[in-house]
């Protein structure tokens, strides 16, 4: 029983209906893993082991009781920045770090709808701001892999949580490949789905352009079955898609024969580790060998740009969104000064961290008078030039596959004074975010020992596409479910 | 494009954070390092291009006009930092 933790969630479902054992002994079997192993890898910021066990007891009636669904006593991990009522969010920033949510934001409830179990909330880069987790107040997370080594970020803990078996399927955020990126770099599957296919009522917001939440797990099946929970119209969210989400898990075990495939060009450059070239090039051979039509000889020259778009217009509502951290209505507050102002500067000062700082002066700078036209409107222009690539390669293609890293987890404190470089992560994944387009990571090998990802980017609504390219692939990789020894 | 200290005040003080003098250097020299790698834009040739602000083709989305309930008032107040008579307290804007 002691192992429980090891199961996919699907797998589990089967052992709980299957009455092999309760949700209670699943869950506790988890917390015992999280016991083991939290202080080494620090996935979460808040645990929340007594509310998961009373969620687990009232997923057993539910289980005996033959209502249950896929996820109903199925443990899982939530994003520091997904609202939870009367949980502690904090969204990993000093200026949150006593904020206890009034409301349930759209997908915890779905979660508990559904009855899944909430182990706790999970470690991220502050504000969702960073792609290694280092820029959490509460200090780093750590790949389970190789403990020395970056989770990746922003979603690091929730990826960190399902490699180091904390948790069986989790949430994150994905404004720039926060999802994605942390997921390849742990050896996960992780969806940023279409913007506005998943309400972020309850969200707090970072790029109200670009944010969206998608689930993690340990194999497409698991992300499919979370992506079923979470998915759809939610009028408390005016940006999400009218129309209804269809069954993601029809999508699993289908054929990819005939697929076509775009990998374009502009993704095997310099700075890609030659291990994560192989491991890729072995992958494209592997959907090659399913029957899919490999298209190399193909462009998507904007792609370069894509990183320049990101890094204005993500900190420009950055700047927008994080105004309302006045020390006025919640959240930390320094009135110490003399005056209003005084205190809303010392507040914001001590509050955030450097990287949300130079994010909010960032994007500040790029609306202000004088330099909007050069710096947002231009940003805004050239989204609009990538998009249309994305429209014209989509005319030809079924999906896109790309690497989702140029490399594997990188050292803790490696990149982390240096904010270029650690923008430089996101490369691969940027573009599909700044169109909006629904992207995967499935695991596709190791180089040196460390997981490398794939990514499969689908034209808009093209979840169930994507998904059933990569299930075909981790099918016939068999990388699913591979965790290290920790 | 090299911010000036200056620069760097002006737009902190536009953002609401106080900085320390050597929070003022260091961001002026990161933030200078990053608007250059941002230069290359100013090449990509975007004339009659429409900005995007939004992936999506929604606009103007509208709810029915109906009354509905809100969180208690408690429930809003329950993590303000000051609070009095069923207001939030802050300090006078107005001196």
């Amino acid at each position: 029983m002691s192992d429980l933790w090891r199961l996919t969630a699907h797998e589990a479902h089967e052992k709980l209906r299957a009455k092999e054992f309760t949700a209670v002994e699943l869950t506790e079997s988890v917390l015992a893993r999280v016991d083991a192993v939290e202080p080494r890898v620090h996935a979460y910021i808040t645990l929340t082991p007594e509310l998961a066990l009373e969620q687990a007891r009232e997923a057993d009636v539910r289980l005996a009781s033959g209502t249950a669904t896929p996820l109903t006593g199925i443990p899982v991990g939530v994003k520091d920045l997904i609202v939870t009522k009367g949980v502690r969010t904090t969204a990993a920033s000093r200026i949150l770090e006593n904020f206890v949510p009034p409301y349930d934001s759209h997908v915890y409830e779905q979660v508990r709808r559904a009855g899944g179990v909430m182990i706790g909330k999970t470690n991220m880069d502050e504000f969702a701001m960073g792609s290694s987790t280092e820029h959490s107040a509460f200090g780093p997370s750590r790949n389970p892999w190789n403990l020395d080594l970056v989770p990746g970020g922003s979603s690091g803990g929730s990826a960190a949580a399902i490699a180091a078996g904390e948790c069986l399927v989790s949430l994150g955020s994905d404004t720039g490949g926060s999802i994605r990126q942390p997921a390849a770099l742990c050896g996960c599957v992780g969806l940023d789905p279409t913007y506005g296919r998943v309400s972020r009522y309850g969200i707090i917001a970072f790029g109200s352009s670009l944010d969206q939440v998608g689930p993690i797990g340990r194999d497409v099946e698991d992300v499919a079955t979370m992506l079923d929970c979470i998915a759809g119209h939610d009028p408390r969210d005016s940006t999400t898609a009218p129309d209804p989400a269809p069954d993601y898990r029809h999508y699993l075990g289908r054929d990819v024969r005939g697929m076509k495939v775009g990998v374009p060009r502009e993704y095997f450059v310099a700075g890609m580790e030659p291990g994560v070239k192989q491991a890729v090039e072995t992958a494209l051979k592997t959907l090659e060998e399913l029957g899919c039509e490999i298209d190399t000889d193909f462009s998507l020259p904007s792609t370069e740009h894509a990183l320049a778009v990101y890094y204005i217009i993500a900190p420009s509502e950055a700047s927008a969104n994080l105004a309302r951290y006045d020390g006025v209505k919640y959240g930390f507050s320094d009135r110490t000064a003399g005056s209003m102002w005084e205190n809303m500067e010392h507040t914001r000062a001590h509050g955030f961290g450097n990287e949300v700082k130079r994010r909010i002066m960032l994007g500040t700078y790029a609306l202000s008078a004088g330099y909007y036209d050069a710096y947002y409107l231009k940003a805004q222009k050239v989204r609009t030039v990538i998009n249309d690539e994305f429209a014209a390669a989509f005319q030809k293609y079924d999906v896109i596959v790309t690497p989702t890293a140029p490399t594997v987890a990188f050292p803790i404190g490696s990149k982390v004074d240096d904010p270029y470089a650690m923008y430089l992560n996101d490369v691969y994944t940027l573009p599909a975010s700044v169109a909006g387009l629904p992207a995967i990571n499935v695991p596709c090998g190791f180089s040196e020992g460390l997981p490398v990802g794939l990514q499969v980017v689908g034209n808009f609504f093209d979840e169930g596409r994507i998904i059933q390219v990569a299930h075909a692939y981790e099918q016939a990789a068999g990388f699913a479910n591979r965790l290290p020894r920790l | 494009m090299s911010l000036t200290s200056a620069d760097v005040l002006h737009i902190a003080r536009l953002a609401r954070i106080s900085l320390t003098d050597a929070e003022v250097d260091r961001f002026a020299a990161q933030l200078s390092g990053i608007l250059d790698h941002f230069a290359a834009l100013a090449a990509v040739p975007t004339a009659g291009i429409e900005p995007t602000a939004h992936p999506l083709p929604l606009s103007n989305v509208m709810r029915a006009d109906e009354v509905a309930s809100s969180l208690p008032l408690g429930d809003v107040l329950l993590n303000a930092p000051e609070r009095e008579d069923g207001y939030f307290r802050v300090r006078a804007v107005l001196e």
